[in-house]
């Protein structure tokens, strides 16, 4: 207790950082697999490549990944970039699946209604696929939050702040405390991310209350888990 | 680009590919590793997540303990069993046997409840006992989900044993985890492409043998649950 006293400064620095690191790649994965999902959803020929590339993406191991970005893409090897663009690309590879599996689901009936009220094929996208698609998509970026921000720990191998940092301190310095604040911290830092997502979905999607739980499920056994260090 | 010729040329080096500490090695010690903690996982994971896809019992439970593992970071749990447990293959043993468990579980009990009721009320119903109904109705019909939960575990579990590699453990992580400090990028690039191979090689295996044991009129149904979802 007294050490998280003496390092409280550290400790909240590295938290804003680990916050940081999160939020650009769930933000960024979620703007830009909504777009292709539905792409992936239009185009049959596209969705097998896109699902087929998601699918390969998924299975890079993280630190892996991290490692071979900056022989990509030409950055320092401990350029945080590296991390926030990991994660948005496991993020995009979990919600791209998503889209597609969501938008595919809505009801074709309720698509004719709409075809024949008059909408347009993008006001029909906008205005009654993706809001029924709504608390699939919910769930998927609940899964896709927490386990970003498990992942951005691991950039701490590659020596990019975040509270991952008092993971390999605590285990060089032979004190279990420290980590623990660390995994902590993390668990924290996941569980406010997805009572904020739980908030959002009340309040932008209030008619999916019901079917909320089954949302859920419907993720769990598509893609049971997502952490993938 | 000069880096992955150097990646290329660590790849094909002879002395990367012989010994204990070469490439070959390695690769077998991380599928030893990546086996022997699926084996336990499922051995934990596979009986409670039938048992509660069977009765419908503790779902809640399971679906809230399998959310709840996926905040834990891996490479906290992984270095706080090390300092508690000690050094040696033990500590990351257990740290990755409790990550796997939950996709496992989830695939198990996820595949049990996408069965129709009607199928499993019509297997009671010719007289099947609680048994049959399970090892010849749910079981088989539950794999297609089982498999993908398997699939998730593994792909977990090798991209886990990689970070072991903070430990003394052997694996393939060893080359990222060695190169990076003496900056010996073409071991570190030449590690991180083997274990992607690794990674995407197992992922087909399984994605193939989750076609090939699918029973047949299985797909129809699968079809059906996923209609029924929306």
């Amino acid at each position: 207790m007294s050490w998280l006293l003496a390092n409280l400064d550290m400790v909240l620095s590295l938290t804003l950082d680990h916050i940081w690191l999160s939020v650009v790649p769930i933000v960024l994965g979620f703007l830009l697999a909504v777009p292709i999902g539905a792409i992936a959803n239009r185009y049959h020929l596209v969705r097998g490549t896109l699902v087929t590339a998601s699918g390969i993406l998924y299975a890079v191991p993280s630190l892996a990944l991290f490692v071979l970005l900056p022989s990509i893409i030409g950055t320092q090897i401990l350029d945080p970039l590296n991390v926030i663009i990991a994660l948005t690309l496991y993020a995009v590879a979990l919600m791209v699946r998503t889209t597609a599996d969501a938008l595919a689901d809505v009801e074709p009936d309720v698509i004719q209604s709409a075809k024949a009220m008059g909408y347009s094929t993008w006001g029909r996208l906008v205005r009654v696929e993706l809001p029924l698609s709504g608390p699939v998509l919910l769930a998927g970026m609940r899964v896709v939050a927490v386990s970003t921000v498990s992942l951005v720990s691991v950039g701490a191998l590659i020596g990019v702040n975040s509270l991952g940092y008092l993971f390999i301190d605590g285990f060089q310095r032979n004190f279990p405390l420290e980590i623990l604040v660390g995994i902590i911290g993390t668990v924290v830092i996941a569980l406010v991310f997805d009572g904020l997502l739980v908030l959002m979905g009340r309040f932008l999607l209030p008619w999916s209350r019901i079917t909320r739980t089954n949302g859920r499920l419907i993720v769990v056994q598509d893609d049971p888990v997502v952490i993938n260090p | 680009m000069n880096n992955w010729l150097d990646a290329l040329a660590w790849l094909v080096d002879p002395e990367n590919l012989t010994g204990p500490g070469g490439v070959p090695a390695r690769t077998v010690e991380h599928l030893g590793y990546t086996l022997l903690t699926l084996v336990i996982a499922a051995a934990i994971a596979l009986p409670i997540g039938y048992l509660i896809g069977h009765t419908g019992r503790g779902r809640g439970l399971a679906v809230a303990v399998s959310g709840g593992f996926r905040a834990l970071p891996t490479l906290g749990l992984v270095t706080v069993l090390a300092l508690l447990m000690g050094l040696g293959i033990l500590a990351p043993l257990t740290a990755l046997v409790i990550l796997a468990i939950p996709p496992l579980l989830a695939g198990a009990y996820a595949g049990v409840g996408a069965v129709e009721r009607s199928t499993i009320d019509s297997a009671r119903a010719v007289g099947m006992t609680e048994w049959q109904v399970f090892a010849q109705v749910e079981l088989p019909l539950s794999l297609p989900l089982a498999i993908s939960g398997l699939r998730s575990a593994t792909l977990q579990v090798i991209a886990t044993w990689t970070v072991a590699a903070i430990l003394p453990v052997g694996g393939l992580g060893r080359f990222m985890l060695d190169g990076l400090p003496v900056r010996n990028y073409a071991e570190v690039l030449g590690g991180a492409i083997v274990v992607i191979l690794l990674a995407l090689v197992i992922d087909a295996v399984l994605a193939g043998t989750q076609r090939i044991v699918i029973p047949r009129g299985v797909k129809a149904l699968r079809l059906a649950s996923k209609r029924m979802h929306a």
